[in-house]
């Protein structure tokens, strides 16, 4: 992260309101204390995240120490895109190019983003400092080797890097490092009884009356989130551990994996992220 | 998410805390994997992977298909699909780049960098061993040692590993034979000899079946050594040695909230600090104590190599970004010219005498390198001639770079290697792609363990009490042009006036100075740099300094200019055509030359560069000796 600040022109933090964006939040304030952060967070709006997760970024923001810019893609506020009707494109259009507009409009050339090289296959050989060309593509035969500790930051203009301080962190790293240092967190990732309905084996959570339900009523269930996006798209497992010490410990005894629970990998089989990536998805 | 070790599982019921601490006091060992292709290496890594329960039945059941799929084992699980990421190259069939792993043991976690085999990717091997503690060599127990297996050895040793493990894979394609293993490990034994390995160990596995995996295998009962597994949870690591260093730290970052707080944020990459140590900031030199030791957790009473800190200064020193904090007993060398070996990672070739940044720890310099002293050929280990370097050719060079740096030797015999200020990457200044990555060897100049003492007392103190802006004004031209002569008619007019000057005369240097100077080449270049230092050391005491000398060469001229501040070199090109020069002789020494009992005489078998930009041009045929001196006074008295 000072490597980033020291070199690049205009850096942002990626805050996705998820608990590795809490830790990326932490570290940073870790890496300039006593200074204030040297640069804003970015919060890509889709509109459809879960109302606990506005509150939170809500109180995130009313640190004066932090400057919180939220973006969201005009063209899709207008259209109206959403996870019912739109399907991928709703993903598409939200993040990805609601990413690349914010990135364009406010001309950051470096965001760091939380992404960990043991979430996924892809991510395996990701850099940590990484190159995108004028159009945010993400080219995996022009990324420069890392050696040592040494990142190289410079680019031309119009070019940017996204950077994952946390490539080398493991999820239990993440869920050590949050109870270590108390981390706040949203509430969603602890168990509680929460309106459920089950859409294509996978259970979600009606969060707010846009959930299109005719006539099924949402039934009761204690449910927790192993991870968070776009309420639609999230999809919650059945527990009972309300503490940091009890997520960690059901979540070593289960066998299902962190990224199960999103409908958006699955979305062309297991090398989509990878094309997502590509096309500029971060 | 991985899963813990069975073994785990009810601690984890009963006492998850206690669990929890048991993780975070786990050591971290990051190791690199390399063999060629079909060595099954990533077979083996998805076999350590799926043996230490690191993978969710969820990814099991994906496995289990895509080995259907895409795997080469028919109806059986291929390991080798949990491990290849890219689409690319599963259509290839080869591991295409350096990508990362992880998982644990009861005692350690790890970071497995599995790096690729192909001769064309030397540098995804170099940039997965730069991090790494250790080396897993795959060879195939029916291949034997390969050219790649000695290849992949020699790298990993370049780059500063020193603990080596021969995974002898296939075994049980061998019939678990003794003798195939016994007769691996002899040949082994010699190449590691030669070239200086001292620490492997030799372990018979399969990949493919997890014999002496994780557990010792029954059906190499002969083996009497560990598994692979315990073996890596056995070796030293270097971050160990790291903090048992000198201390060092350089600056990333000024941390400047306010007026009443300046600290200096880093990560130690080296030794150990506390409030009240004295430590050394260079390259300035200056020497002064750790106040605090600052984290948002609170002040530190101490901090070791591996953790970011913020360090407050107890005296007001100037210390920026690139600046490296050192123990005041112990500092590292300075210097700007060094012997490296170089790694080429780009499609472009090197091209020696271009500027590329160099960026070592948290310096950016722009740096010059010569040609190859020698390429070294990985398979044979020769040296070969070589005028440039190709994509993953490696090469010994000799570097120049435009302003010292602070370095330290890449390769230490017995310890840890210096990574953070021996190691360094080369950047295409047009592309801003890194075109190499190299290791300091020792800086080519001697004496460089002298460091520079501060000054309170500043150059800018000594010129404003003589009231005056310093200046050297370097007279240059043919002997008998009439250098001298004009310089000294300079001095007597700045002296006139109150100025505090002096004239270094080329002849009176010889006698004294310079005596054990002739005129070859070399010697001429020496002449022009000690009369350049000295000129230096003069303006920096507030003097305006006349030099009087042929000069011929514009290199040498360009290399005292910068040693001075800009603006603070005056070149005056005292013009007379060689002929002029040679009809006055004054010194009959034109006769001589053309004599011949004079060598290497210049203008006449010796040549004479003529300044292209010279900041006063005196034409001797047109200005007499008096009228060019009040052209020059003039020219520098109205200098701002």
């Amino acid at each position: 992260m000072r490597e980033t600040v020291a070199e690049a022109d205009r850096p942002v933090m990626l805050y996705s309101i998820g608990k590795d964006s809490a830790v990326m939040l932490h570290l940073a304030r870790k890496a300039f204390h006593p200074s204030p952060l040297p640069f804003p967070l970015l919060h890509v709006d889709t509109t459809w995240k879960f109302k606990a997760m506005y509150a939170l970024r809500d109180k995130v923001a009313a640190d004066p120490a932090i400057k919180l810019i939220v973006y969201k893609n005009p063209e899709a506020e207008s259209k109206g895109i959403n996870p019912f009707d739109h399907g991928p494109v709703h993903t598409d259009m939200w993040k990805t190019e609601g990413l690349k507009q914010a990135l364009d409009t406010y001309g950051f050339d470096a965001a760091f983003g939380g992404a960990r090289r043991d979430e996924e296959k892809s991510r395996a050989k990701e850099r940590v400092f990484s190159f995108r060309d004028r159009n945010h593509r993400w080219d995996p035969k022009r990324q420069r080797p890392e050696l040592w500790s040494l990142y190289n930051v410079r680019k031309a203009k119009g070019e940017s890097i996204r950077v994952f301080p946390l490539s080398n962190w493991t999820e239990l790293d993440i869920w050590q490092y949050i109870l270590r240092e108390k981390i706040e967190i949203v509430p969603l990732y602890f168990a509680a009884e929460r309106p459920t309905v089950e859409r294509d084996g996978l259970i979600l959570m009606v969060d707010d009356e846009r959930f299109p339900l005719d006539g099924e009523a949402a039934v009761m269930r204690k449910v927790r989130f192993r991870t968070l996006g776009c309420y639609p798209l999230s999809g919650a497992v059945e527990s009972e551990a309300a503490t940091v010490e009890e997520i960690v410990a059901e979540m070593l005894l289960t066998t299902t994996s962190e990224r199960q629970g999103r409908v958006i990998d699955k979305d062309a089989g297991s090398a989509s992220m990878e094309k997502k990536k590509q096309e500029g998805y971060f | 998410m991985s899963r813990p070790l069975e073994s785990d599982r009810d601690l984890i019921r009963t006492d998850v805390r206690a669990w929890l601490a048991e993780q975070e006091a786990k050591e971290l060992l990051r190791f690199i994997t390399c063999g060629s292709v079909d060595d099954g290496k990533s077979t083996l890594i998805g076999r350590l992977l799926y043996e230490s329960k690191q993978i969710f039945d969820d990814q099991l059941a994906a496995l289990e298909s895509d080995s259907k799929r895409h795997g080469t084992q028919g109806e059986r699980i291929d390991f080798a699909l949990l491990v290849d990421g890219l689409s690319a190259e599963r259509e290839q069939g080869i591991t295409i780049d350096v990508a990362y792993r992880f998982f644990s043991s009861a005692k350690r976690k790890f970071i497995v960098a599995d790096t690729p085999g192909h001769e064309q990717y030397t540098r995804n091997m170099v940039t997965g061993a730069s991090t790494a503690d250790l080396a897993v060599l795959l060879v195939d127990a029916r291949k034997g040692v390969l050219t790649q297996t000695r290849r992949h050895s020699y790298l990993a040793q370049l780059v500063g590993i020193r603990r080596f493990v021969l995974a002898i894979n296939k075994m049980d394609l061998v019939d678990y034979d003794q003798g195939a293993f016994d007769a691996i490990c002899a040949d082994y034994r010699a190449f590691a000899s030669r070239i200086g390995i001292e620490d492997w160990a030799a372990i018979p596995v399969s990949g493919l079946n997890g014999d002496n995996v994780m557990g010792r295998s029954e059906a190499t009962s002969w083996y009497t050594g560990p598994s692979l597994l315990e073996h890596l949870d056995a070796v030293p690591l270097d971050a160990a040695a790291d903090a048992a260093k000198p201390f060092r730290m350089p600056v990333q970052w000024v941390n400047r909230p306010d007026q009443n707080f300046r600290g200096f944020s880093g990560q130690i990459a080296a030794g150990a600090i506390g409030p009240g140590a004295e430590v050394r900031v260079l390259p300035s030199g200056r020497v002064t104590r750790i106040d605090k030791v600052v984290t948002m957790n609170g002040e530190l009473d101490a901090a070791v190599a591996g953790e970011s800190v913020t360090l407050t200064l107890a005296d007001e020193v100037d210390c920026s970004r690139g600046d490296v904090i050192v123990a005041a007993s112990d500092p590292p060398e300075v210097s700007d010219q060094f012997e490296a070996t170089l790694v080429w990672m780009a499609d472009e070739e090197l091209l020696p005498g271009r500027g590329y940044w160099m960026k070592l720890g948290t310096q950016s310099v722009t740096v010059m390198v010569q040609q190859p002293k020698y390429e070294i050929n990985v398979n044979t280990l020769e040296h070969l001639a070589a005028q440039s370097l190709a994509l993953n050719a490696i090469g010994v060079v000799e570097i120049a770079t435009d302003r010292e740096i602070v370095f330290e030797p890449y390769g230490v015999e017995g310890s840890s290697p210096n990574r953070a200020l021996g190691g360094f990457i080369l950047i295409d200044k047009l592309t801003n792609a890194t075109v190499a990555c190299g290791m300091l060897h020792f800086a080519l100049r001697r004496a460089l363990n002298v460091h520079r003492q501060h000054l309170d007392v500043s150059r800018e103190t000594h010129a404003t009490i003589k009231g005056q802006k310093p200046a050297v004004l370097w007279f240059t031209g043919l002997s008998g042009a009439g250098k001298s002569t004009i310089a000294n008619l300079v001095e007597k007019k700045l002296a006139a006036r109150g100025r505090h000057t002096f004239l270094l005369d080329g002849d009176n240097i010889r006698h004294g100075l310079n005596r054990d100077l002739g005129f070859t080449e070399a010697d001429r270049i020496e002449n022009i740099r000690r009369v350049g230092e000295v000129a230096r050391l003069m303006a920096d005491a507030g003097l305006i300094v006349m030099t009087a000398f042929i000069s011929p060469f514009r290199a040498e001229r360009h290399m005292v200019r910068r040693m001075l501040p800009e603006g603070e070199f005056i070149e005056v090109f005292v013009d007379t055509p060689l002929a002029e020069a040679e009809k006055r002789d004054v010194k009959g020494l034109y006769a001589k030359a053309r004599a011949g009992e004079l060598k290497n005489f210049t203008g006449i078998d010796s040549p004479y560069e003529a300044p292209e930009n010279a900041e006063i041009h005196i034409d001797t045929t047109k200005l007499s000796a008096d009228e060019a001196a009040d052209l020059i006074v003039e020219q520098l008295l109205k200098r701002r």
